[in-house]
């Protein structure tokens, strides 16, 4: 068992670091539901962690503690080091913490170009006042902003689209126009909520290539939820697997394919 | 009995007096809203338009007459025959079954799937419209309503003296009550119970409800999304036609009966949008709450007339506290 | 044919992000300037000025005012006409010389300021109040949110009723601008010149344009369209609800307040709050905004001036041609507005802007049919 203060290589070259957030003993109710059952995990800087489960298992509702949307009414959530006291999710968000969502919630009022924007906003700082006079500050901020924004929509192959309203856009795209949105924010943690889902095999292989490289490039560090057995075997370097709120399995994808609890509760066949 | 005590009771009975006919209105309101998810702004006018068209069918006026006569330069009037109460009445309400058909026809169809403020807008609209149209067709002048059986026994008028007198022999203080006031609160309470009942135990109700719950859930089984939508309108417009009649024959038929609508919105929101129920409780807390504060405190230290605002600020601190009204469904919202 | 695009290309973010991208429209734009500001002073009379001009340009910046608030943040607002109070009420007091009593003494008054700052006070007192009215949207949301505003409106139009001090204490009630000029030029009164008062509104109309555009093309516009949009994924990906939604509610009162002190000083020169700032007020604004298009400064003015122009229309339609009786003319103005309304939602929901993108786009091919 690794130290979890340690750094290490993997086998493929890329550096992982020590943890960097650590979710304790997690509990969260909704009235009588308990969604998620005293559940303790790690992610660590740099590495791809998997959260799978059966449907209902509670990994949306986990990401949501992540995100700051949902409050646990018990455990911690430990971030670089320190306990993370209540906060709103926007603060969350200005920590480095982005996210896509299951059912996509991009800005259907907007461009594409405006939703990548949209990521930028959390480094955009320049006052009312400046803008209103756009000239100078407001000007060269936004035009600062807009290249890091061009260089996602580049690393993406959205391009062609970028002036394209959202809601034009068919459901592949969306989901990629959304994980440009998140990549904007250049964060330190991304939050994927089911990317591969609704994919047919050609899409599937283009997210697979871009969350691989997010990691490569930016060494973001990643924690995804997804069914797609093939996707989490090939992709993550530590696999988290919950089942009624509650965790049963914890390890590399090998560790978890083996254990049988999980066969169980969830696995059944791996997609090839 | 103490005077102060006294004259807060009788406030207060004024009050839900007054709540009572809020009630009505928002019934209204929440019958469109539940079955089409349209705020009807037009619900007012249409009180205003009932009523007009009901003056206007007993007092055999010609509709249009004031437009004829511009283009035509010709002067008519009236028709010469007057028509009793009750027919002119039935009349009315085939008349507001009419305007609902119409109005579900030539604009709710079109616009199916909008966003609310767009459906709120086409109300507004409506509410010109219809207010434009109704001042074409009977004359925009006051006219006094006067609801009578063939008897000759019509709406009573005036205060209550039996209740001023027994309340003075039993209490030591006589309360005054107009007798439209009861009259009109013992319809409302006919009216609501009725329309209660029809939306729980008939098969229209039932069929209403489920359009209310679920557009396309209801077209599965085989509920016709049209006729429930003019069923829903007509029984609005009924519901207008008697808030009309109890209002018109309160202070007269004019251009401030469409004004009602205004007072059933704080109503809806302390009671919620979607709730019968909330729209009576609601009606009742409004009716007394802004009763009693223009006396105790409205009168003496503010000078006066908060009856404008003082429902919207109840209704809003409340909201404050309860987003979705007392009865209305919490909005959940999930990501 | 006509709408050339062909060859206009952007080469640096700062050419593809201004308003008017393509050459023809930005040249366009600077004739119609150029007309407004250099032709028109010299062309027109008393008539246009005062029944079309003047509240052209007035609502044109309520207009923008609360298509910030509505079309580009999503807090429906009913509110409007008793921001506009606000903004006259203001701007009177500060042309009058405030009064701070208290407890029955006189206590100082601030000396009579000029036209032009008080219309900017007009503007910054209704920012803050709109901020305080605003506050409820943090916690009610659309339709009951519009309901909520109207409590603004009928308190603050009950008001500048019922405080005398607003209105110095005057019989009447009324509040009546007092003659006033910048640099010579009287500015409101009853002998003010029809270009003076016009290139005083037109400032003041470009000026709020302006910054409008430039507010709404950079963050502060990504983060109120988010929240319009989807203001819970918003709040996640980390715009701060509470702060856009304020800042929404004063930049918005501020231009309804700069409306509000124009329409009293420079158009009407005396009002009758009841009357005038009413929730009738209200709708219009509203209606301009809805038909002119949601969420564009264009639209703003193209339902300004199609909301200001129709009853005109319509009356010099029916009294003076066809000699219809006023009020007849006045009850039809009701039903062609309503059933306009009506139509407008059902055949172009997203208005006036929404009809001239389309018909550009045809302009673009013309006369080829695709």
């Amino acid at each position: 068992m690794k130290d979890m203060a340690d750094s290490y290589v993997t086998a493929d070259g890329r550096t992982i670091g020590p943890v960097v957030m650590e979710m304790k003993n997690i509990t969260l109710r909704f009235g009588g539901v308990e969604a998620i059952k005293d559940i303790s995990f790690d992610i660590r800087e740099g590495e791809i962690r998997a959260i799978i489960g059966p449907n209902g298992a509670g990994k949306s509702s986990m990401l949501n503690v992540i995100s700051g949307f949902y409050v646990p009414q018990e455990g911690e959530v430990w971030y670089k080091g320190a306990r993370r006291p209540a906060m709103k999710p926007f603060e969350v968000a200005q920590q480095g913490i982005a996210r896509t969502f299951q059912n996509i919630a991009l800005f259907e009022g907007m461009s594409v170009l405006d939703n990548v924007m949209t990521g930028r906003l959390t480094h955009m700082k320049t006052g009312l006042f400046a803008q209103s006079l756009w000239k100078g500050k407001a000007e060269a901020e936004e035009i600062a902003n807009r290249e890091v924004a061009e260089k996602i929509i580049d690393f993406l192959e959205i391009q062609a689209i970028r002036k394209t309203p959202v809601a034009r856009l068919p459901y592949g795209l969306k989901k990629r126009v959304e994980l440009a949105r998140a990549l904007a924010a250049e964060p330190s943690i991304l939050l994927l909520d089911e990317p591969m889902a609704g994919m047919n095999v050609e899409e599937n292989a283009d997210m697979s290539r871009f969350i691989l490289d997010v990691n490569d490039e930016f060494g973001t560090t990643i924690a995804l939820i997804e069914h797609d057995m093939g996707v989490v075997m090939d992709l993550s370097d530590r696999v988290v697997v919950m089942d009624y709120g509650k965790k049963i399995g914890d390890g590399t994808p090998s560790e978890v394919r083996n254990n049988q609890a999980v066969i169980d509760a969830y696995l059944g066949v791996a997609h090839d | 009995m103490n005077e102060q005590l006294a004259f807060t009771i009788e406030v207060f009975a004024n009050g839900l007096m007054a709540g009572v006919l809020y009630a009505l209105v928002a019934l209204g309101f929440v019958l469109i809203y539940k079955a089409s998810g349209i705020f009807n702004y037009a619900q007012g006018v249409m009180a205003l338009f009932a009523a007009m068209t009901l003056v206007g069918i007993q007092n055999g006026q010609v509709p249009f007459a004031h437009l004829i006569n511009a283009i035509f330069g010709t002067d008519v009037h009236k028709f010469g025959w007057s028509v009793h109460s009750f027919v002119a009445i039935v009349l009315t309400v085939f008349v507001m079954i009419a305007l609902a058909w119409a109005v579900q026809r030539f604009v709710f169809r079109h616009l199916v799937g909008q966003e609310p403020i767009i459906l709120f807008m086409a109300t507004i609209g409506l509410a010109y419209f219809l207010e434009g149209v109704a001042d074409l067709m009977w004359g925009s002048e006051l006219k006094a309503l006067n609801v009578c059986s063939s008897d000759g026994t019509c709406l009573p008028q005036g205060m209550n003296m039996w209740l001023e007198g027994t309340t003075y022999e039993a209490l030591g203080y006589g309360f005054f009550i107009d007798n439209l006031d009861i009259v009109a609160s013992i319809v409302a309470v006919i009216l609501v119970v009725g329309l209660v009942m029809f939306a729980q135990y008939t098969k229209q109700g039932r069929a209403m409800r489920a359009v209310a719950d679920d557009h396309q859930a209801a077209l599965s089984v085989g509920v016709s999304l049209n006729f429930i939508w003019i069923l829903v309108w007509s029984l609005a417009g009924f519901v207008a036609l008697v808030a009309g009649i109890m209002w018109g024959a309160k202070s007269g038929v004019q251009f401030s009966l469409s004004l009602i609508a205004l007072k059933a919105l704080p109503v809806l929101m302390l009671g919620g949008f979607t709730s019968i129920p909330g729209a009576i409780v609601g009606g009742l807390i409004i009716g007394v709450g802004e009763k009693l504060f223009e006396f105790l405190i409205g009168a003496p230290f503010l000078g006066g007339a908060t009856e404008n605002w003082f429902a919207y600020m109840l209704a809003l601190l409340f909201l404050v506290f309860r987003p979705q009204g007392l009865f209305g469904e919490k909005i959940i919202e999930r990501v | 044919m006509f709408y050339r695009e062909a060859g206009d290309f952007s080469s640096t973010y700062a050419e593809d992000q201004q308003t008017f991208p393509i050459k023809f429209d930005r040249y366009r734009y600077y004739l119609v300037l150029f007309i407004a500001i250099v032709v028109v002073p010299f062309v027109i009379n008393d008539y246009w000025v005062n029944s079309l001009l003047l509240p052209f340009l007035i609502y044109a910046i309520a207009a923008i005012g609360l298509n910030i608030l509505v079309g580009y943040c999503g807090q429906v607002s009913l509110g409007t006409g008793g921001f506009m109070a606000v903004g006259a009420y203001t701007c009177y007091k500060f042309m009058t010389g405030v009064d701070i009593w208290w407890g029955g003494e006189l206590l100082f008054r601030l000396p009579e300021f000029n036209i032009f700052f008080s219309v900017i006070m007009g503007g910054v007192m209704t920012a803050v109040v709109g901020v305080l009215f605003g506050l409820p949207s943090l916690r009610i949301k659309g339709f009951y949110l519009a309901v909520a505003t109207l409590a603004a409106q009928f308190f603050l139009v009950w008001m500048f009723n019922r405080i005398s001090w607003f209105y110095n204490y005057s019989a009447s009630g009324q509040i009546n601008a007092p003659e006033r000029d910048i640099m010579g030029v009287l500015l409101t009164g009853p002998s003010v010149q029809p270009w003076a008062a016009y290139l005083f509104c037109l400032f003041f109309t470009i000026t709020c344009a302006v910054i409008a555009r430039n507010m709404t093309r950079g963050a502060s516009g990504r983060k109120w369209m988010a929240i319009r949009d989807m203001d819970i994924a918003a709040e996640i990906i980390g715009v701060n609800p509470l702060k856009a939604k304020l800042t929404a509610f004063a930049v918005s009162s501020f231009f309804i307040g700069i409306s509000g002190a124009l329409f009293f000083s420079v158009y009407l020169g005396a009002v009758e709050v009841g009357e005038v700032f009413g929730i009738q007020k209200s709708f219009l604004v509203l209606f301009m905004i809805i038909i002119g298009g949601l969420g564009s400064i264009f639209g703003s003015f193209a339902g300004a001036a199609f909301l200001v122009l129709l009853p005109v229309a319509l009356k010099v339609v029916g009294v003076d041609w066809l000699g219809w009786p006023t009020d007849i003319v006045a009850h039809l103005q009701l039903v062609i507005v309503g059933g306009l309304i009506i139509i407008f939602l059902i055949a172009e929901p997203h208005g006036i802007a929404q009809l001239w993108r389309v018909a550009k786009e045809k302009l673009r091919l013309w006369p080829f049919p695709h």
